[in-house]
């Protein structure tokens, strides 16, 4: 089987309007986060409150969740406590506290919430207090320094590797990458966990080793033939790389997309930040990596036919 | 071409048994219960699996903290758990301040008690030099009359046959325990010396003025009940207390009038550890130096414990703040070749000699019959710093994974599904190449698994997102050189030709990907911390081990691929 065999798309002529599309989107996605003033983080990162909850019938943290989505509660976490020995229906819920509730705000909205499915007689808040968040500030700080210094490590690699213009390119076309996911999180209003951010650390992955195969694939037929235009080679190696791009970003797809049909309410929003990932990292890779090398080296052809001129 | 396929296939067979032995389950015995329990070494997160959760409050009886400095203390309790458990490094805690409390998750079950112990054990350090002992040996004779005036002559010869008033502990973990066993000191002086010839003859031999006399021993002991427990130690400063005498003898020391014979200038403290054993045992009593050389705060880092090269003996460096170097600098320079005792809450954990001038940065060397765990605990000591009250576990109770069992079912499911379309997908593209590349797929599952096991890695949904990653290279890495085949078998060249080729020219694609994916994952788990290292982690064994199974055992599967095939020069792919 054979999929874009001997395919010759002039994807580099149409790298005008991916601009426009790319700008456009990222616009649309920052524009989202401001609006909605900044992206929903979870009560790892925020805080909330601490409430514990005890049953006295047999129930399930699905259900309580049910219950709890029902009524209108989310980004609750729940956890059942179990003391050896003894059948109690005990629940932890670590919830997250909005702008203007209060702690008894929100130990009264999780009574009415769950009256929704039990019987008010059926349980008992038997505790509940303020809760700090579960990663501080440092988390932040070191996870923003830790991509910062990445990227910094992939520019140096790439400059040895190829030159320094890959690096370069590489690198914008994941934070476009970045930059778009972050803009879908806003839209979707995506809770930012532990998860996503782990999900946000292997689009950039994906992304990189997407983008660096393409240029590996460029390396190579710049080696072999000098006389044929920059950005015509370009084109063509895109378009060798072309069945091994689609085959890699279909197998992952498939895989992500059971995630998002059967994986179920907590693991989807993960799951599908992912598939963004994998598909806006493919068409990077296309669209946005290689044009770029393309203006990189139309840039110096032209300072150095001035210089020549001069 | 024989000869390398057997080789390649040991290679293979050798790492895959590596692997597969660092997951086969083990089988735990509980001490108290006899119970076993297979335990699968590969541990799950607290958003996978759930664990066990720990609530603890400042043990504070008395209500004397409140307002603003019960909030500073519950911080910076805080900060000292933190640091402590993440000593764990790849446990992935959950610890949070809840109201006054603070909560604890731990993920697996495997140690409960190591883990309530690591958490709450009080610590207040100082490092203090060891006196020659001379001072007190000199007052020695004012503080057993002081014991006689206090304690009354009269209950000092009564001999004590009821039990010794057990320290219940179990409420204030690591609570100091000197100054809990001097609550009701008058109960505990009811008791008396016993006149335990061992002691006496080691304080005999210790120098005192003493002249030994057996037959007056018992009046001696009497007279001076505190001189005849002292037996001499290892070192000038120290003394050795049986220990069936010890909570006595610490009652004394801590009665008023006592208190007020001892020379100016130094403490005594107690060790931790125990010299000899059964019957003939006995607890170390030091005299130290009042003044600290520095204090816990004044530390700012310290091991990871190692050996040393030449000697093998445990050592662990640690690092003092800029301040803390200044004094430690003045300090050692006064005291070299005294010994330095490290006193945690009171009691003397280990103590070392100074040999030089130290500043910024020194190591402990421990003596040569310490084991290597002794110098992991005291580097961990050291690094953790000082809790600022003692605090107490007021809840302990196991906690079902944060991700809830009904995801967890589901993602699981998905999961499977997902990689089997996956396989599906490669076995009818790549047709029979694609079964190799299955095959070799299995084997990186087997690596990274074994991998996460050996590295006693917590897997977290972070870690899986990893994982995905490194799944995804790794078939990509197959497709890469199944194309890269398939372009030479259009050029026209032989299906044995086409495959090298294709393997050579798809290798700079591989190595340069894996290896910027794997400086990513190296930088991440440096700078990062909590999840973002579980994910770096997973991300790098995954990139190694991917790596290794496409290049390797992918390859390697093709030559027994081609050369099974024979004459029928024709390759399915």
């Amino acid at each position: 089987m054979r999929v874009f065999q001997n395919a010759n798309y002039k994807f580099l002529s149409m790298r005008r309007p991916a601009y426009f599309a790319s700008a456009a989107i990222i616009t649309i996605g920052l524009l989202s986060i401001v609006f909605r003033g900044g992206l929903r983080t979870g009560v790892e990162f925020t805080g909330g409150v601490l409430l514990e909850v005890q049953f006295s019938e047999t129930t399930d943290v699905g259900q309580i969740r049910d219950a709890l989505t029902a009524g209108g509660t989310t980004g609750v976490q729940i956890q059942q406590l179990r003391t050896v020995g003894a059948e109690t229906f005990d629940f932890l819920l670590r919830v997250p506290v909005g702008e203007e509730e209060d702690q008894n705000a929100i130990r009264d909205q999780i009574r009415t919430s769950l009256e929704t499915q039990y019987s008010a007689a059926s349980f008992e808040i038997a505790r509940g207090d303020t809760l700090s968040a579960k990663v501080g500030d440092e988390f932040q700080r070191t996870a923003v320094i830790a991509v910062l210094l990445s990227f910094l490590l992939t520019l140096i690699y790439l400059a040895f590797r190829f030159e320094w213009r890959f690096g370069v390119a590489a690198v914008i076309a994941t934070v476009h990458d970045m930059l778009i996911t972050f803009g879908f999180i806003s839209l979707f209003d995506i809770e930012i966990n532990l998860a996503t951010v782990a999900a946000i650390l292997t689009i950039i992955g994906y992304s990189l080793n997407d983008t660096i195969v393409v240029f590996d694939r460029v390396r190579e037929n710049l080696r072999k033939k000098r006389k044929e235009a920059y950005d015509v080679t370009l084109n063509r190696s895109l378009n060798e790389t072309l069945p091994r791009t689609v085959l890699t970003s279909g197998t992952t797809l498939i895989a992500l997309l059971s995630l998002v049909v059967i994986g179920g309410a907590v693991i989807r929003p993960f799951a599908g930040v992912l598939i963004i990932g994998v598909l806006v990292g493919t068409y990077s890779s296309i669209f946005v990596a290689s044009p770029v090398l393309v203006e990189i080296h139309e840039r110096a052809r032209k300072r150095a036919a001035i210089a020549a001129r001069a | 071409m024989f000869g390398s396929v057997r080789w390649r296939l040991i290679w293979i067979a050798v790492l895959v048994a590596i692997c597969g032995f660092a997951l086969v389950p083990e089988t735990i015995v509980d001490e108290v219960t006899g119970e076993s329990e297979r335990v699968w070494p590969l541990k799950l997160g607290l958003d996978l699996q759930g664990g066990m959760h720990l609530a603890v409050e400042i043990y504070d009886p008395e209500g004397a903290l409140s307002g603003q400095d019960l909030d500073d203390a519950v911080e910076r309790t805080l900060t000292t758990i933190r640091n402590r458990i993440d000593e764990f490094g790849v446990r992935e805690p959950t610890i949070q301040r809840s109201g006054n409390r603070i909560i604890i998750e731990l993920a697996g079950v495997d140690d409960p008690e190591q883990a309530k112990r690591i958490a709450t054990e009080t610590a207040f350090m100082e490092f203090k030099i060891v006196t020659d002992g001379q001072e007190f040996m000199d007052a020695l004779e004012r503080i057993d009359r002081a014991i006689v005036n206090e304690v009354g002559i009269e209950n000092l010869q009564v001999t004590a046959l009821e039990t010794e008033p057990e320290v219940d502990l179990s409420d204030i973990l690591g609570g100091a325990a000197d100054s809990v066993a001097a609550e009701d000191p008058a109960e505990e002086a009811d008791e008396t010396v016993e006149e335990d010839p061992a002691a006496d003859s080691l304080a005999t031999e210790g120098g005192d003025a003493e002249t030994g006399d057996a037959a007056e021993a018992a009046d001696e002991a009497t007279a001076r009940p505190l001189s005849a427990l002292l037996g001499q130690g290892r070192i000038l400063g120290e003394y050795l207390v049986p220990q069936e005498d010890q909570p006595t003898a610490a009652a004394w020391l801590e009665l008023e009038g006592v208190r007020d014979a001892l020379p100016r200038g130094v403490t005594l403290h107690w060790g931790v550890e125990q010299v000899g054993a059964g019957a003939g045992s006995y607890v170390p009593l030091y005299v130290l130096e009042a003044e600290p050389l520095i204090t816990g705060d004044m530390l700012q880092d310290a091991g990871p414990a190692n050996r040393d090269p030449t000697f093998n003996q445990p050592i662990v460096p640690f690092e003092t703040t800029r301040r803390g170097s200044r004094v430690f600098e003045r300090g050692t320079a006064r005291n070299i070749g005294e010994n330095m005792a490290i006193v945690l809450d009171d009691r003397v954990q280990s103590y070392a000699v100074i040999r030089s001038v130290l500043s910024r940065r020194a190591q402990i060397e421990l003596t040569p019959g310490a084991s290597f765990q002794e110098a992991q605990e005291l580097a961990l000591v050291l690094r953790a710093g000082a809790l600022p009250m003692p605090i107490e576990v007021v809840e302990e109770r196991n906690v079902s994974a944060s991700l809830g069992e009904d995801s967890i079912r589901q993602g699981r499911t998905a999961f499977i599904i997902g990689i089997v379309g996956v396989i599906i997908v490669m076995m009818i593209y790549y047709r029979a190449a694609g079964i190799l590349a299955v095959g070799a797929l299995l084997t990186y599952v087997i690596f990274m698994l074994g991998g996460l096991a050996g590295l006693d890695a917590t897997l977290t949904l972070p870690g899986i997102a990893g994982l995905i990653l490194s799944i995804g290279m790794a078939v990509d890495a197959n497709v890469l050189i199944f194309e890269r085949v398939r372009e030479e078998l259009a050029a026209g060249k032989t299906p044995r030709t086409a495959v090298d080729a294709g393997f050579g020219n798809a290798l700079s694609a591989i190595v340069d990907a894996n290896l910027t994916t794997l400086i990513t994952g190296i930088i991440l788990f440096q700078f990062g911390t909590g999840a973002v290292r579980g994910f770096a982690v997973t991300l790098c064994i995954g990139i190694l081990a991917s790596f290794f199974s496409a290049i390797y055992v992918t390859r390697t599967l093709f030559i027994m691929y081609l050369n099974r095939r024979g004459s029928r020069e024709s390759v399915s792919i």
